[in-house]
């Protein structure tokens, strides 16, 4: 049971991420490859704070505030960029960001991590914290669904739609494409990092490894799988790879293969991605074409 | 009305809008001809503010907007079509029309918490004036439709009708008729002749001369990126210069 409790937290957080990289990437057609970079903002700056004796709650506005500030000082410097370029640029941040988390010991302990962040007294540590932590992470999951449900079905998400298929047209209409772009990832900053600084409480373990390429590759999935452009897409897409991934786990391997394991999940992960975007593009959840 | 003085534009080493002055003035609608290449929609791109000026300005109700960027100039007054139709084919017919709206409240994030009403209130009046306008342009029955789905005249007609959700001051349209049949033609005049009579002013670039003859009180004639001559219909029918641009010199003819 604990283990199914687990593994829905796990669930909900990347939702909660798949979510905020879906505004982006679904709704203002922005391919940000870095994204992971707001998740991993988000965990230690609310992990560092609440080491160093800050209240969790003000850690965790802390976080929020310096994910959505970073936000738009990446939207400054990318969004001049188009297509391709942008999804590079963004890609090269993620890798500077975890750069900086593995070489600034002396404030993020580099490769060694920071262990033993805390978490509020009343969820506790114990088993019986598993319960609690599930009810705030389906919380948070429900505000943000709500919360980017009201932006979608807003005109904000429309225009991001007409930015998305035509940034011509959208200018042409008088629409303001960087503005709008801008807040989209404003937002989804907010957002990822405030999956991340779920992710570092409940773990209350994170170091730079757990910020890397493949956790990139990895939310795309779960957007890409639930459906891009649609917010209950990303939601059920999280819960889907995160459960599909622990299902994988199960298969039955010889333990003369067992080194083979971590690689094979990474090859279906890989090979899923392929196969949706070639049989499915629009995902489980398809954008609705009212 | 729109002013243009000593607009001039080169990419490279070729000249594609070569110190071009006029000024539409009061007329109604007035036309832009040419031969394939002579510079027309590199005007309106400058005119729409989609490529800058080397020098010169442009001005819109004594405004000056060479400049700005697309956007604000739109938010201006100006609208425009493209040449090759542009609209948004994964949104529905209606929602291309409703997100033409200008300066929507709802498009800000905090409005949409904290004045949530208004923003209703607004959504609902451009979505009745959206609905207005596909009926006047006869489409009413494609609302819900995604617009890819739509034929091309039926596209062209969309894109006019995106322009009358903004209540522009000027619209400029390129080549509005090409490629669609006959009888769309003709309510796509009878809609740019109702625009003209609610004081809209229309400048159009169009390869169809009857048409142009028949909308147009004034015609602006470029060649090789230069305004070589402007006049009412009948003067550019006669005009050796004109006769000449388009079908080359005696001395050339083969």
């Amino acid at each position: 049971m604990d283990y199914l409790y687990h593994i829905l937290v796990l669930a909900m957080i990347f939702s909660i991420f798949a979510m905020s990289l879906n505004l982006e990437l679904g709704f203002a057609g922005l391919y940000n490859f870095g994204h992971i970079a707001f998740f991993a903002i988000g965990a230690y700056t609310s992990a560092l704070l609440s080491l160093n004796g800050v209240p969790i709650p003000l850690a965790v506005v802390a976080a929020l505030v310096v994910a959505g500030v970073i936000g738009a000082i990446l939207a400054r410097f990318t969004l001049g960029l188009t297509g391709d370029y942008f999804g590079i640029a963004t890609l090269v941040f993620a890798e500077m960001v975890q750069l900086l988390l593995l070489n600034e010991r002396d404030i993020t302990r580099g490769p060694m991590g920071l262990p033993g962040i805390p978490r509020p007294a009343w969820i506790g540590s114990g088993p019986e914290s598993l319960v609690w932590f599930l009810l705030v992470a389906g919380m948070g999951t429900a505000i943000v669904f709500l919360l980017l449900q009201r932006l979608a079905n807003a005109p904000f998400g429309r225009a991001l739609k007409v930015v998305r298929e035509d940034e011509f047209v959208a200018q042409a209409l008088g629409k303001d494409t960087t503005r709008l772009k801008t807040k989209a990832m404003v937002v989804g900053s907010v957002l990822a990092g405030f999956a991340g600084v779920l992710w570092a409480h409940y773990i209350t373990y994170i170091s730079p490894a757990d910020f890397t390429l493949n956790e990139t590759i990895f939310v795309l999935l779960c957007v890409v799988v639930g459906g891009k452009g649609t917010n209950l897409g990303p939601l059920l897409g999280g819960f889907a790879i995160v459960f599909f991934g622990e299902f994988v786990r199960f298969i039955p391997i010889p333990s003369e293969f067992s080194r083979f394991v971590a690689p094979l999940q990474g090859m279906i992960y890989g090979g899923l991605l392929i196969v949706m975007m070639l049989k499915r593009p629009q995902g489980l959840i398809s954008e609705s074409r009212r | 009305m729109l002013e243009l003085k000593n607009v001039r534009k080169s990419f490279g080493g070729l000249i594609a809008v070569n110190d071009v002055s006029f000024d539409l003035g009061d007329v109604g609608i007035s036309g832009l001809i040419g031969p394939n290449g002579s510079g027309k929609t590199t005007l309106f791109h400058l005119i729409s503010g989609f490529y800058k000026l080397d020098s010169g300005t442009i001005s819109l109700k004594g405004e000056p907007i060479s400049g700005l960027p697309p956007h604000a100039i739109s938010q201006l007054g100006l609208s425009r079509t493209f040449q090759q139709t542009r609209v948004l084919p994964f949104l529905s017919t209606l929602d291309n029309l409703i997100s033409a709206a200008p300066n929507q409240l709802g498009e800000n994030l905090l409005p949409l918490f904290f004045m949530a009403k208004k923003v209703r209130q607004e959504e609902a009046l451009n979505r009745e004036k959206a609905m207005e306008i596909l009926e006047q342009l006869k489409l009413s029955d494609l609302a819900t439709l995604p617009a890819g789905d739509l034929s091309y005249g039926q596209q062209k007609l969309l894109e006019l009708g995106r322009v009358l959700m903004a209540d522009p001051a000027l619209i400029i349209l390129d080549e509005p008729t090409a490629g669609i049949n006959p009888s769309l033609i003709r309510s796509l005049v009878t809609t740019l002749k109702q625009l003209r009579d609610k004081g809209i002013k229309i400048f159009l670039v169009e390869h169809n001369m009857p048409l142009v003859a028949e909308l147009c009180e004034k015609i602006y004639v470029m060649d090789s990126g230069a305004l070589i001559f402007s006049g009412s219909p009948e003067e550019v029918q006669g005009n050796k210069r004109v006769i000449e641009a388009y079908l080359g010199r005696d001395n050339n003819a083969a």
